[in-house]
C-alpha cells in the first residue's frame, strides 16, 4: 500500500477538535450592520462635506409588529424648480445584516421631493436618511423603529 | 420564480397641468435578499429589482435604487409634476438583467 501514513495520537486528535470548535464559534456569522458601517457608507459618498440636520423628514412606524414590512415615506423641504431641487436621498439602517436600504433621485419634474417604499428590518434600529441638494447642501435625519418580530428569515 | 413580475401602476385621473400627483407602483417579486440559508445551510443567492425607474417623454422623473432590505413584492410611490401630454415610463431591474415595465398615458388638462 503506498499513500501517505498519517499518525494520530489521541492528544493531536483532541487538538484538531478544540480547532474545529474554535473555527465555528469564529466562523461567518452573518456580520451586523451598525451605526458605524452607516457612518462609513455616508462618508464614501461625502467624505469631508458638512452635513447639517433639519429639511429632510423620515415617515416611519414607531413600532413595527412585522420586520418584514414596514413602510418608509420620506419627504424634503425644496420648491423643486429646475434651480433649486433635491438631488437624492440615501437612508440607512443601522441593526440590518447590510447597512443601505435605498437610495431615491428625484428632479424637477418630480414637483415634490417625496416618495414611499417598504422595508425588512431585523430588530429595533435607528434609521438615517441623508438628503443631497441641487446646490451640494446635505441634510440629514435620523428615527428610531421598534421592531417586534425581525424581518430576516428568523 | 414561478410568474413573471407584474406591474401594476395607478396614476391619478385628473391631472391639472403643473399639478404635483402621486403615482403609486407595485410589483410582484420575491426579492430574494441573499441573507437567508436553505435547508441544505447553504445560503440563497441574491436576487432582488435593484433599481427603478420613471421617466416622461424620455426625461427622468424618479429613480430609486434599491438594496436587499426592500420588503417582497416591492412598493414605490413618488411624485410627477406634468405640464404636458405624454407617456410616463416605469421601468424594473432585475439583479438577472431582465426588465420589466409599464407605461401610461398621461393627459394633462
Amino acid at each position: 500500500m503506498a499513500g501517505p501514513v498519517v499518525y494520530r495520537t489521541r492528544r493531536s486528535v483532541l487538538h484538531m477538535a478544540a480547532l474545529a470548535a474554535a473555527a465555528s464559534v469564529i466562523a461567518p456569522r452573518l456580520s451586523k450592520a451598525d451605526a458605524k458601517a452607516v457612518e462609513a457608507e455616508i462618508k464614501k459618498l461625502y467624505d469631508g462635506k458638512t452635513i447639517a440636520d433639519g429639511r429632510v423628514k423620515l415617515d416611519v412606524p414607531q413600532i413595527a409588529e412585522n420586520g418584514l414590512v414596514v413602510p418608509i415615506t420620506v419627504d424634503v423641504e425644496s420648491p423643486m424648480t429646475e434651480q433649486n431641487y433635491v438631488k437624492a436621498v440615501h437612508v440607512y439602517a443601522d441593526g440590518n445584516p447590510l447597512p443601505g436600504v435605498f437610495t431615491f433621485r428625484f428632479s424637477p419634474l418630480s414637483g415634490r421631493a417625496s416618495a414611499s417604499t417598504r422595508m425588512r428590518l431585523a430588530q429595533t434600529q435607528n434609521i438615517v436618511a441623508v438628503a443631497e441638494m441641487s446646490d451640494g447642501s446635505l441634510f440629514t435625519t435620523k428615527a428610531e423603529v421598534k421592531v417586534t418580530i425581525g424581518g430576516c428569515g428568523g | 420564480m414561478a410568474t413573471r413580475p407584474t406591474p401594476r401602476v395607478r396614476v391619478p385621473g385628473n391631472i391639472k397641468a403643473g399639478d404635483a400627483v402621486e403615482v403609486k407602483t407595485l410589483i410582484s417579486h420575491e426579492m430574494e435578499s441573499g441573507q437567508r440559508r436553505g435547508q441544505d445551510g447553504k445560503p440563497i443567492p441574491r436576487k432582488i429589482i435593484n433599481r427603478f425607474t420613471a421617466t416622461f417623454n424620455g426625461k427622468p422623473v424618479f429613480e430609486a435604487d434599491w438594496h436587499a432590505a426592500i420588503s417582497a413584492n416591492p412598493y414605490q410611490s413618488f411624485f410627477f409634476r406634468p405640464s404636458e401630454n405624454g407617456e410616463l415610463k416605469m421601468v424594473w431591474k432585475d439583479d438577472d438583467g431582465s426588465e420589466y415595465t409599464a407605461t401610461s398615458r398621461i393627459t394633462v388638462s
